[in-house]
Order: structure tokens, then C-alpha cells, then sequence
């Protein structure tokens, strides 16, 4: 069996890539599209870490630290976005959500 | 050999949950499925001696970030499902031709970068490993990263207040 | 192969058996205790003075039909206690109950795993247990259980900051987070923490009060507010395990205030050589009998002091701990720097 390479840790960092981008691309729910985008953001911090891993030097995962604290506050305001929005909407349907004013 | 059933199986799972985020009918179920697949992103952190990360993760992502997700998906509490409008101009399979193109490209990147090397990349023993992870992360962060790290915490405040504003119900 | 399955697997058998009876004769405890401070005597039918009062209360638990609400949401309605439980059980794989004991010639340690990052492992695996508090009040269907539970894991995600911040500080006295490491700082230091960091400690144990949902932050599960909180629904098997997941917390909190702060297997005052006679007694039983001290203040204060409101409750946590908590960090980390180093 070969041995684990960073090449299977980026084949996998892709593919779990592509689920992301399809679940934004096909979803219509507005939260399962934030979500989808955290999977993508998951996808990046693998391949950083493995990289990280190869060049045995820890800035691969200072960088993934850094991609998570941003990640947690691009939580936080698109999740007040969407309370905003629903409060005055009532939906988080994407396809519903079309008009700057209404 | 350990670690490749390790990594098969974990990756089987990401990638597997990571399918049933998108995929599930109700969208607690699809949070849920999110959780476990950070959970399982950790473990393969660990795999990768990356201790410190998989604990953070853990942490902030799976404990905080959806857990946020959680009490939104409570709050948008809707009476009819989010997609019983399904809008006959979607463009589903131009949507996942897309996908397939973007996934294509990032594994022939991936092949093409490493192929040649496959003798001598992989997880290089580490015999400099005289330091814990913590210590070196730390390090790292506190010396040469000090800016970005103090500007990452100035973004997680301002990041705060925002929310807050956000979810107040008038100004 | 013995070293890493087969010791392992005995410590995980033992202490899953010692955890899950503790936090019955727990519950039989709190009943006598509240009981002796109200003069009155609790439990004493089942078995000598109600010894056997918490096997009766497993085998009703057990037997009990199994309720399940209405368009309730089957698989989330039963996954909820479990997710509260495995969190409460999986902390103590960290926490050491002594150095190392010799049995068969072999040396066991008295830990399950002793990582290097074991409290910030501690403090992640805390921060799931939130997941089962929302779940459980929501997939009831039930409009009281999703107040309270909304109610309980905001109060749970606010503490968790406070006692949080309060370990961190305690990390840079220690100067590690393996918490075998933090003991035998304490042991090569002479004293325990607790008299270098009173303020982190009350902090911390004020914050695992309400960690807990334990009075007088009791608020989201007590009966005379919300109906009996965000289990109001469960009975039967489901109810047990939120109630023994209640108890192992409470017990985990004791365990981790004991070892950071008490000095976990340390006899009292370590440096002290002419108490070096307390040494016959093993580093074990002076653990167990700290945590059981822990373990009967909380009881205490169940039975002394009164309810706090929820605004209340969040005023504290956010306008008092927090802030004390952050001064703590910032205290500590410039007396680390200017006078330790």
C-alpha cells in the first residue's frame, strides 16, 4: 500500500472542495449555502495542514488558525444577516430573496 | 499502514457526511451532519500531528461557530419547508458541470504538483521534534505573526458588535 | 500491545463502572444532604438508611414506558442525551487520579491519557455538551422545553468563556496544559495554585456552577419555572442519562478544580517537611477526598442559596466574571513577566 502522501491530503481537500461548491451552486436554502461554505473553508485548512505537515513548518497551521477566526466571524455576520433579512422577509429562500427593495 | 486505514476511513467520512450536509431534507439534520464532519476533520488534524489545530477546531468550529448555526436554524423556524418553491429556471446540471470542472482542476493540480516527488514527499519523519505543537504554534503566532494575529482579533470584535447590531430588533 | 490496548481498555472499564456508580450514590447524596440541612432525613426505606435508594431509582428508570412526543423528531429525540452524555464521560480520560500504581509488576498509570494538550482538550469536549441541551428542547415539539433549552445553552456558551479565560491564566502559571504536568508544577512549586490564584478559582467554580445548571443557575431546568426545563418531555432511560450526564459534569468540574487548583494527588502543603508523615496515605484517596469536598459544596450551596433570574444570571456571567476573568489573564501574564519569568 503506498504511504499516505500530501497528494491523497489535497485529493481529498478537493473533493470535499467540490461538495461545498456544489452544495452553493444547488442548494436554495440560505443557511445550507453558509454551510456549504464552511465545508469549503474546511477543504483549505486540510490542504494547509498537510502542507504544513510536508514542510514540517508550523506556519501552514498558523495560517489555518487564522482561516478559522475569520471563518468564525464571517459566521457570525452572515447568520445576523440572515436573521435580519428573515425578520423583515419571512424566508431564506435564496430564490425568493432577489430584489434590493421591496 | 495504520495511518492509511486512518486517513481511508476518515476521508470515506468527510467526504460522506460532507455529501449528507448537502444533501439532507431537514436542515437540523444537515447541522448535525456538519458537526460530525468537523469532528472528523479534527481527528484527520491529529493524524497530521497537528494537535493544537484539531483541539481549535474542535473548539471554535464545532462548538461555537455551529452552535450559532444551531440557534438560526431554531429561530428561522419556518411553517413550509425552505425549497417547496422550486424555481423551474434553476440551472441544476449546469450547476454540477461546473462543480465536476472545479474538481477536476484542483486534483489535476494536486497530481501534477507531486507526482514526481512521490519518492520523497509524504509525512517526512520529524526528528526535530523537540517542542511540542502548542509551543510551536505559539511561537509562531506571537513572533513572527504578532500583526496579523492582533489584527485577526480587532476583525472578531468588530465581527461582535456587528452581530449584535444586527440582531437587535430596532437600532 | 499491553502497554497501549490492554491497560488502557481495564482503565476505561474501571472507570466507567466507578463514574456511573458515583453519580448515583451522588444522587442518594444530594438527597440526604438537602434532607440533613432541611432537618429531615431523606430516603431510608430502600436498604439500611436508603443505601440502596439509587438502585430502586435505575430499575424504576429503566422499566419506565417509553414516551415519545408527537411529531417529535424520532432520531434527534433520542440522540440528544446521548450527545449531553459521552462529553461528561469522555473528560475523564484526561484527569489524573494519582502518578502510577504497581500492580503485577507492572506500572499502571493512574490517568487513561496523558496529553499535552489535555486542558484545552478538557474545554472543547465541554463545549459540545452544549449540542445535546438544544437538541433535546427542540426535537420535543413542546414549546416550554425550546425556551428553556435556548435558555439553558445560552447561559451554558456564556459561562464557558468565563471559565475558560480563568484556565487560561492558570495555564501560564502552570506553564503547560498537560495536566499532569500542572500537578507536578504545583508539586515542584511547594503550594497548591489555589493560594497563588484565589480569584481564578472562585471565578472557576462560580462558572461551573452554572456550567452545570446547578443552583443557584438553575433557572432553565428548575420546576417551579419552566415546567422542568428542556427535559420536561423525557422520562424513562432518555431522562436517566440527562440526569446522570448532569451529575457526571458536576463531578468532572469537581475533578478538574481538584487537580488545577487543589493540587490533584498532592498531599497539603507538598513543601512542608514536617507533614511528610501524611505520605502513607496514597495519592489517590487525598484526590477522591478533594473532589468529594467539591462535590459537597456544590450540594451545599444547592441547598443554601436562592434562584437567580435569568437576566440576572446573564448580568453576572457577562458584567461580572468576564471582565474579572480577562483582569485575571492580564494580571497574571504581566506578574509571569515581570517578576517569574
Amino acid at each position: 500500500m503506498t504511504p499516505i502522501t500530501p497528494t491523497h491530503y489535497m485529493a481529498l481537500a478537493a473533493a470535499l472542495f467540490t461538495i461545498g461548491v456544489i452544495g452553493v451552486l444547488w442548494r436554495r436554502n440560505l443557511i445550507v449555502i453558509f454551510m456549504s461554505l464552511e465545508l469549503m473553508l474546511n477543504a483549505v485548512n486540510i490542504n494547509l495542514v498537510a502542507f504544513s505537515r510536508q514542510h514540517d513548518h508550523v506556519t501552514g497551521q498558523v495560517f489555518a488558525l487564522f482561516v478559522i477566526a475569520v471563518a468564525a466571524a464571517e459566521a457570525a455576520i452572515g447568520l445576523g444577516i440572515i436573521l435580519a433579512f428573515y425578520r423583515n422577509k419571512e424566508t431564506v429562500n435564496v430564490d425568493e430573496i432577489r430584489l434590493m427593495r421591496w | 499502514m495504520g495511518e492509511a486505514i486512518a486517513f481511508y476511513s476518515l476521508a470515506a467520512l468527510i467526504l460522506g457526511l460532507g455529501l449528507a450536509v448537502i444533501t439532507a431534507r431537514s436542515t437540523v439534520y444537515s447541522v448535525l451532519f456538519l458537526v460530525a464532519n468537523f469532528l472528523c476533520v479534527a481527528m484527520l488534524y491529529v493524524l497530521l500531528r497537528a494537535e493544537f489545530l484539531a483541539v481549535i477546531q474542535v473548539l471554535v468550529y464545532a462548538g461555537g461557530i455551529v452552535v450559532l448555526y444551531l440557534f438560526v436554524v431554531m429561530l428561522v423556524n419556518l411553517k413550509r419547508g425552505p425549497e417547496d418553491h422550486a424555481d423551474p429556471r434553476r440551472r441544476d446540471r449546469l450547476g454540477l458541470a461546473m462543480a465536476g470542472l472545479v474538481f477536476g482542476q484542483l486534483l489535476a493540480v494536486a497530481i501534477y504538483a507531486f507526482w514526481p516527488s512521490q519518492a520523497t514527499g509524504g509525512a517526512s519523519a520529524t526528528a526535530a521534534r523537540g517542542i511540542g505543537n502548542v509551543e510551536q504554534v505559539g511561537h509562531a503566532l506571537y513572533v513572527e505573526y504578532l500583526v496579523p494575529f492582533e489584527v485577526a482579533s480587532v476583525l472578531l470584535l468588530v465581527a461582535m458588535i456587528g452581530a449584535i447590531l444586527l440582531a437587535k430588533r430596532e437600532l | 500491545m499491553i502497554d497501549y490496548v490492554v491497560i488502557p481498555l481495564v482503565q476505561i472499564a474501571i472507570l466507567l463502572v466507578g463514574v456511573l456508580t458515583a453519580v448515583a450514590y451522588l444522587v442518594l447524596l444530594e438527597r440526604k444532604v438537602q434532607a440533613w440541612v432541611q432537618v429531615r432525613l431523606g430516603p431510608m426505606r430502600v436498604g439500611p438508611h436508603g443505601l440502596l435508594q439509587p438502585v430502586a431509582d435505575i430499575v424504576k428508570l429503566l422499566v419506565k414506558e417509553d414516551i415519545t412526543p408527537a411529531r417529535a423528531d424520532k432520531w434527534i429525540y433520542t440522540l440528544a442525551p446521548i450527545i449531553v452524555l459521552v462529553p461528561a464521560l469522555i473528560v475523564f480520560a484526561v484527569i489524573p487520579f494519582g502518578q502510577s500504581v504497581t500492580l503485577f509488576g507492572v506500572s499502571i498509570p493512574l490517568y487513561i491519557a496523558d496529553l499535552n494538550i489535555g486542558l484545552l482538550y478538557i474545554v472543547a469536549v465541554a463545549s459540545l455538551g452544549v449540542y445535546g441541551t438544544i437538541l433535546g428542547g427542540w426535537s420535543s415539539n413542546s414549546k416550554y422545553p425550546l425556551l428553556a433549552s435556548l435558555r439553558a445553552s445560552a447561559q451554558l456558551i456564556s459561562y464557558e468563556v468565563a471559565v475558560t479565560m480563568t484556565l487560561v491564566s492558570m495555564i501560564l502559571v502552570a506553564g503547560s496544559l498537560s495536566m499532569v504536568e500542572i500537578v507536578e508544577a504545583q508539586q515542584a512549586q511547594g503550594w497548591w495554585f489555589v493560594f497563588l490564584q484565589p480569584v481564578a478559582f472562585f471565578i472557576y467554580f462560580v462558572g461551573g456552577l452554572a456550567e452545570t445548571n446547578r443552583a443557584p443557575f438553575d433557572l432553565p431546568e428548575a420546576e417551579q419555572e419552566l415546567v422542568g426545563g428542556f427535559h420536561t418531555e423525557y422520562s424513562g432511560i432518555r431522562f436517566a442519562l440527562f440526569f446522570l450526564a448532569e451529575y457526571a459534569n458536576m463531578i468532572v468540574i469537581s475533578a478538574i478544580a481538584t487537580t488545577i487548583f487543589w493540587g490533584g494527588w498532592l498531599r497539603p502543603f507538598p513543601s512542608v517537611e514536617f507533614l511528610a508523615f501524611l505520605d502513607w496515605v496514597p495519592g489517590w484517596a487525598w484526590f477522591i477526598a478533594k473532589t468529594m469536598v467539591f462535590l459537597y459544596v456544590f450540594l451545599w450551596v444547592r441547598a443554601t442559596l436562592p434562584r437567580y433570574r435569568y437576566d440576572q444570571l446573564m448580568r453576572i456571567g457577562w458584567k461580572v466574571l468576564i471582565p474579572l476573568a480577562i483582569a485575571n489573564v492580564i494580571v497574571t501574564a504581566a506578574w509571569k513577566v515581570l517578576v517569574a519569568g
